[in-house]
Formats: C-alpha cells, structure tokens, sequence
C-alpha cells in the first residue's frame, strides 16, 4: 500500500505560526494497538481526503488516565490529566476529534472541572459535521447492500447520548443497517470498560464479549461495526472464537468510510 | 359509644403517625451519615426529573407491561389518598361520609373512580404475585432476594389485597344497607358507586342488618388500620421507595452518566504535586481534631448522603442486575445486591448508634469485604447499564467506583494485572509498555 498520510504535529504547526482546525487525539490504543492503528490511519486518510487542517501531538500525548480513573487510582488519573492540560493550554488548542469513546469521555466531561475546557468530539460526529457541511461525500462502494449492525460503545452511547452520528454515516454507505435486540440505551457493553481491557475477567458462565458477539451474530450482519478500538478487539475476538471471521468483518466506522472510497 | 370510638381513631392515629415519625427521623440520620455533596444546583432541571421520572413513571415504561401494572397500583395508591381525608374526619368526630353531601355528584364520581382503580390494582397485584411466585420471572427470583426480601415483596402485595377488599366491604355492604334505609348516612336510595351499587347486593345482599352492620366497620376500621400499618411497615421494607423515590429523583445526578466525579482532595495534592512554586510548608496546619481523610469508600460513612439515599430508595426490581453485562455472564456482580448490601449495613451502623447513645462504635465490620466482596467490584465495566435501566435514577456505579478507589488508594489492592497497567501509564503514558517516543510511529508503518 503507497501510504502518503499527511499528519502534522502540533509543533510543527506552532513552529509555522499556525493553528489547525482541530486536534486528532489518536490516544493510546490508535498509537500502538495493531489492530487500532489501521483506524488511526483510516481517519487520517478520510481527513486527508476533505482537506481538514487537523494535527496531533504524537510524542507529546499521553493517556488521558481513563483506565487508571475507572480502576480507582484518582492519583494517576488526575496527574495525566493535568499534564494533558497543560499540553493542550500550550498548544491553545480549542477543539478535540477522537475515535476512542474513552479518551473522547475522559476530556469532555472529566478535564473541565480539572481546568481543561474544550470542544471534544467523537470521530463519527466529526465525520458527520464533513459531511454535513459538504467538505466530504459518502459512496456505498463495496459496501452498497450489505448488511451491517453497529454496536453502540457504553461511553459513546449511554455515557454521552451519542446516538445518530454512526448509524447516519452507516447508512450513507447504502448499506442495511440492521439492529440488534440490544442497541442504543439498550445497548450491552463488549467487557472492555472500566479497566477491563487489562485484566482477566471475573469467573462466571461466559465472558462479555462472547455474550455481545452473539448479539451482533443473530441478526446475520456481513460487517459489525464499532466506534471504538476496544470494542473492536473485544469484538473481533468473539468473532474468531465462533470461527465466523470468514464471514464476519469487524470494521470501525472510519475503516468502512475509507475503504469504501479505496482511500 | 361515639365517644369511644373516637378517642380509639385518635389514639391510633397518634401511636400510628408517632411511630413513623421515630423511624423516619431514623432514616433522616442515617442519611446524614454520608459525606456531603452539593444537589442543589440547577432546581429547574431537578424538579423537571423528578416529575417526569417519579411522578410521571417515565423510566418505568422501558418495560411497558409491568409498568401499566405498576402504574395502576400506583394511581390507585395515590387517589385512594383522598378519601383519607374522609376517614379521619368521620373517624375524629364520628360523622359518616360528611363529604356526600357537600360534594354531591363529585363524591359519587371519587368514590366510583377509586373503586374502579383499586379493582385495577387488585389485578396488578394478583399479576405480580404470579410473576413472582408461579411464572418465577429471573430477576424476581435471583439468589440477592432470598429470605426476607421475597417474603417483603409478597407481604406488602398481600397487604394490598387486604387494603382493597377491606375497601369493596366497607362501600358494598354499606350499599344494601342504604338501600334497605339502615345506613348510617340518613336516606335510602343507591350510592351508585361504579362497582360496589353491583358488587353490594350481589355478594352481600342476603345478610342480616346486624352482620352487615359489622361487616361494614370491619371494613371501615379494616382499611384505617392497613393504611397504619402500611405507614409503618415502609420502613422495614423495599416500600419506602413510595415515598423516597421523589427526593432520590430530585438529587439524581445530572452529569452525563460518563462523566466519573474528579475528588477534590486528590486534585489538590496533584496540583501541589505539578506546581514548581508551590510550598507545601505553606499550607495550613492540619487540625487536631479532624478525622484523616480516606480517600473512596471503605464504609457507608464514607460514602455521600445521595448513595445512602439511594440505597433507602432502593425497590430491589433487579432491572438493573438483569441488564449489567457482568451479571449476564454469570459473575457475582449484582448492582441490585450492591444497593441492598449498602442498606443493610447502613442499616446496622444506625442500630448501633441508637444503641451507644448517639455515637458509633466500631465494630470490626465494613461495608467493604462484611457486605461488599472485591470480587464484585472488580467484575465492573461501568458501563452504566445498571444506571439506565434504574426506574428511579440510582447509581450502583457511584459507589462500586468509591470502593475501587479505596482499594486501590487505601490498600493498594489492585489486581495485579491492573497494577501493571498503572504502573506502565506512570512509566510510558500507556497502558501497554511502550516508550512515548514511539507515539507517532503509526504514521510511516504499512
């Protein structure tokens, strides 16, 4: 693949006396997670595409402390926050775009008491604003027809109301949007929240994320899309356990916007 | 014998009404337990929930078939209300029915809808006690309700029967003695309430004057005494929600549900921490007398007064335990049990209260490991299901979150593979043990 990603850093952008139209936090799983990476790259490349001054703080990011808060160490939480702050204070930087509900929680509701005010946004709602405001175009491509369920992640959904913005873009790409029994408010976390990601899971009958995979399995989808990176390791893991991963794409919804476009 | 009765409605109602108001006095205290938190903000948005979320059911029909049955019960319970206005003033000065006439057609038209509404609750009640004990739904059947809990539920629905049977005798007998010119209320003629001018003479209508004489203060009485009663077995049970499902909507929590508090305490030691010109000696001498600060939850009285009041308003349905992901797949996990856990031992810290005069006495117990394992707190995901679902804005979250941050500030007692987690986000700004210098690397990778 020719990859020719423009993606300034902050910096750099200060070094040339300007100030991009957003920041893209990539946050710790889209910097080093394999699997998250290509949704990383996927963004950028969308962004790319619609001529968005956006640039991130590569070596100068650090977690938001959302897995230490959710695993009760305030201490840490707060000392990255702080830290955090003081990055995007230094930079000047007004609004944030993420494509981890995570970070994208963390920083919008948690870092303005902490002296942290900013306009944070989820990748999806940023895209749809693009899209909105004509700068992006959404064609099915391989896409048209296909049956696609999303999976609402608990701190995009239930936490922060966050809704429409992935269903509408799923649509855009012609596909069927099919919903599972447990969706928006309803929706079932993949077992990755609050820490979970990082470490084995209580005993029990099951784990989440096989319970959610079957969900999303019932109602036949060709894609599951998500719209986080956890979420999507949870899930893609479901997935190859009940070895579907022939027929069954787990795909974030910036992956399904690029690829639909072979960007 | 006027006079006797009498004086019998004004004792009981004073020992009734007395006896609530020692225990909610109770109630209030141990509310006051809890670490203060500020509630008070935005009352437009406050009033506006608890209309909408206590009053108005909102959150209920999530579940549309147990919340007409509930709301029913729920309507009934509130209009039947009214006529205890005429209960008390008949009962005080010997009267009867003192409204029938200054009212007039309203009268007819309250009483015929409260009997329309009790025969409603009457079949939600029998409803509910089949969903509970034949069709042995999950969530009312889980191992958290076993012993007393169950036995509350089926009590307070039982009571209910009582109170509308009691209600059906006092109007249909005293129809056919109307009709037969021998009610106490001057006249003859039909009351024509909407179910008891049929139910009266029907199941009735063959007894003698006497028996319905009886009968009839049997259900007077009867029902005056189950609304006592009623009163006073609130507070031993999951009932209290009736009342304190209002104040516990009024002082829910308007952040969105992600939106974890930040503890000040921490954040002035961190910002002490990051400040280069900070002087830690210039800080106040800390007081004698104050109690050190804990940082999360070990026990009630670590936790805020709105969880305490949560957990008073708890009704122990289990929408939340059957929506928690943990619970599903089988883990100890069960926020319901978390609420009930944290009465409990409320409950037990205020007895021990009264018993030393006013002060608590430790007494080897906390809520933390006596009620609350880490196990189940550790199987969260906070994903706020349990929150959601909650019919009356309760967070099990809120407190499973304070107890982790006990755990883990207090006691270091972290699962391990946490402890790695958090010492790599101390190390590399990541979770995962990568250098930060190699954030960007993404960027030139195929």
């Amino acid at each position: 693949m020719s990859e020719n990603l423009v993606v300034p850093t902050m910096a750099e952008m200060m070094a040339k006396g300007e100030q991009p139209e957003v920041l893209f936090w990539v946050g710790c799983s889209g910097s080093f997670d394999d699997r998250a990476k290509k949704i990383t790259k996927a963004f950028v490349r969308i962004l790319n595409k619609a001529n968005v001054k956006f640039a991130v703080l590569g070596t100068e990011e650090g977690c938001t402390g959302d897995p230490a808060k959710r695993a009760g160490n305030e201490f840490l939480f707060q000392m990255q926050a702080m830290m955090n702050i003081q990055v995007f204070d230094g930079y000047e930087v007004k609004k944030i775009v993420t494509a981890c509900p995570h970070c994208f929680n963390t920083i919008k509701n948690e870092y303005p008491e902490l002296g942290g005010t900013y306009e944070v946004v989820h990748h999806t709602e940023f895209l749809k604003s693009l899209l909105d405001e004509g700068r992006l175009t959404i064609e099915g491509g391989k896409f048209k027809g296909k049956r696609i369920t999303f999976h609402d992640p608990c701190y995009l959904g239930r936490a922060n109301k966050v809704y429409e913005a992935p269903r509408e873009l799923i649509q855009k790409l012609d596909a069927e949007l099919v919903e599972m029994k447990r969706s928006k408010a309803n929706g079932l976390c993949c077992g990755a929240g609050g820490a979970q990601m990082f470490k084995e899971p209580e005993k029990g009958n099951k784990d989440v994320n096989m319970e959610r995979t079957d969900d999303a399995l019932e109602v036949k989808p060709n894609i599951i899309a998500a719209g986080c990176p956890f979420c999507n390791t949870m899930l893609t893991d479901g997935v190859k356990f009940n070895h579907k991963e022939g027929d069954v794409q787990v795909l974030d919804v910036a992956e399904l916007i690029a690829n639909a476009q072979d960007l | 014998m006027h006079i006797l009765s009498s004086l019998l409605f004004i004792t009981l109602t004073v020992v009734g009404f007395g006896f609530f108001a020692i225990n909610a006095k109770k109630i209030y205290r141990n509310i006051k337990l809890g670490q203060p938190v500020d509630r008070t903000d935005n009352p437009q948005n406050r009033w506006r929930n608890m209309l909408l979320v206590a009053f108005g059911q909102k959150k209920m029909f999530a579940r549309p078939i147990p919340a007409l049955l509930h709301l029913a019960i729920y309507v009934a319970f509130m209009i039947t209300q009214i006529e205890l206005i005429e209960i008390f003033i008949d009962g005080i000065f010997g009267t009867h029915r003192i409204f029938k006439d200054s009212l007039g057609g309203f009268y007819t038209f309250m009483i015929s809808l409260i009997e329309i509404l009790s025969l409603a609750a009457l079949f939600a009640t029998l409803v509910f006690l089949s969903r509970r004990n034949l069709l042995k739904l999950p969530r009312l059947n889980m191992h958290d309700l076993l012993g007393w809990p169950k036995k509350d539920a089926n009590l307070i629905l039982m009571m209910e029967i009582i109170l509308v049977l009691c209600i059906f005798t006092m109007n249909g007998t005293d129809e056919v003695l109307f009709n037969m010119g021998k009610s106490h209320f001057a006249g003859q003629g039909s009351f024509n309430f909407s179910v008891s001018q049929y139910l009266g003479p029907a199941v009735f209508g063959s007894l003698s004057e006497g028996a319905l004489h009886v009968l009839e203060r049997i259900g007077w009485w009867g029902h005056f005494i189950m609304v006592l009663c009623f009163l006073n077995y609130l507070y031993y049970s999951k009932h209290l929600h009736i009342l304190l499902a209002f104040p516990n909507t009024y002082f829910a929590n308007l952040k969105p549900l992600g939106a974890f508090d930040n503890l000040e305490s921490v954040t002035n030691e961190v910002k002490l921490m990051m400040d280069p010109n900070a002087d830690p000696f210039a800080a106040p001498a800390p007081d004698e007398n104050a109690v050190p600060a804990k940082f999360g939850a070990q026990d009630v009285q670590d936790l805020n007064w709105v969880q305490l009041l949560n957990a008073y308003s708890c009704t122990e349905c289990g929408r939340c335990t059957s929506s928690c992901p943990a619970n599903i797949t089988g883990k100890k996990l069960s926020p319901r049990a978390i609420m009930m856990k944290t009465r409990d031992r409320l409950e037990e810290v205020g007895k021990n209260i009264d018993a030393n005069k006013g002060t608590f006495v430790p007494d080897g117990k906390t809520l933390l490991n006596d009620y609350i394992t880490t196990e189940e707190l550790w199987a969260c995901t906070t994903c706020n299901a349990c929150v959601e679902e909650c019919p009356i804005e309760i967070s099990p979250v809120s407190i499973i979150m304070d107890m982790r941050r006990y755990l883990v500030m207090e006691q270091s007692a972290a699962p391990m593979e946490l402890n790695a987690m958090m010492t790599n986000i101390e190390n590399n700004a990541a979770p995962w043990q990568y250098s930060q210098m190699d954030r960007l690397n993404w960027k030139d990778e195929n």
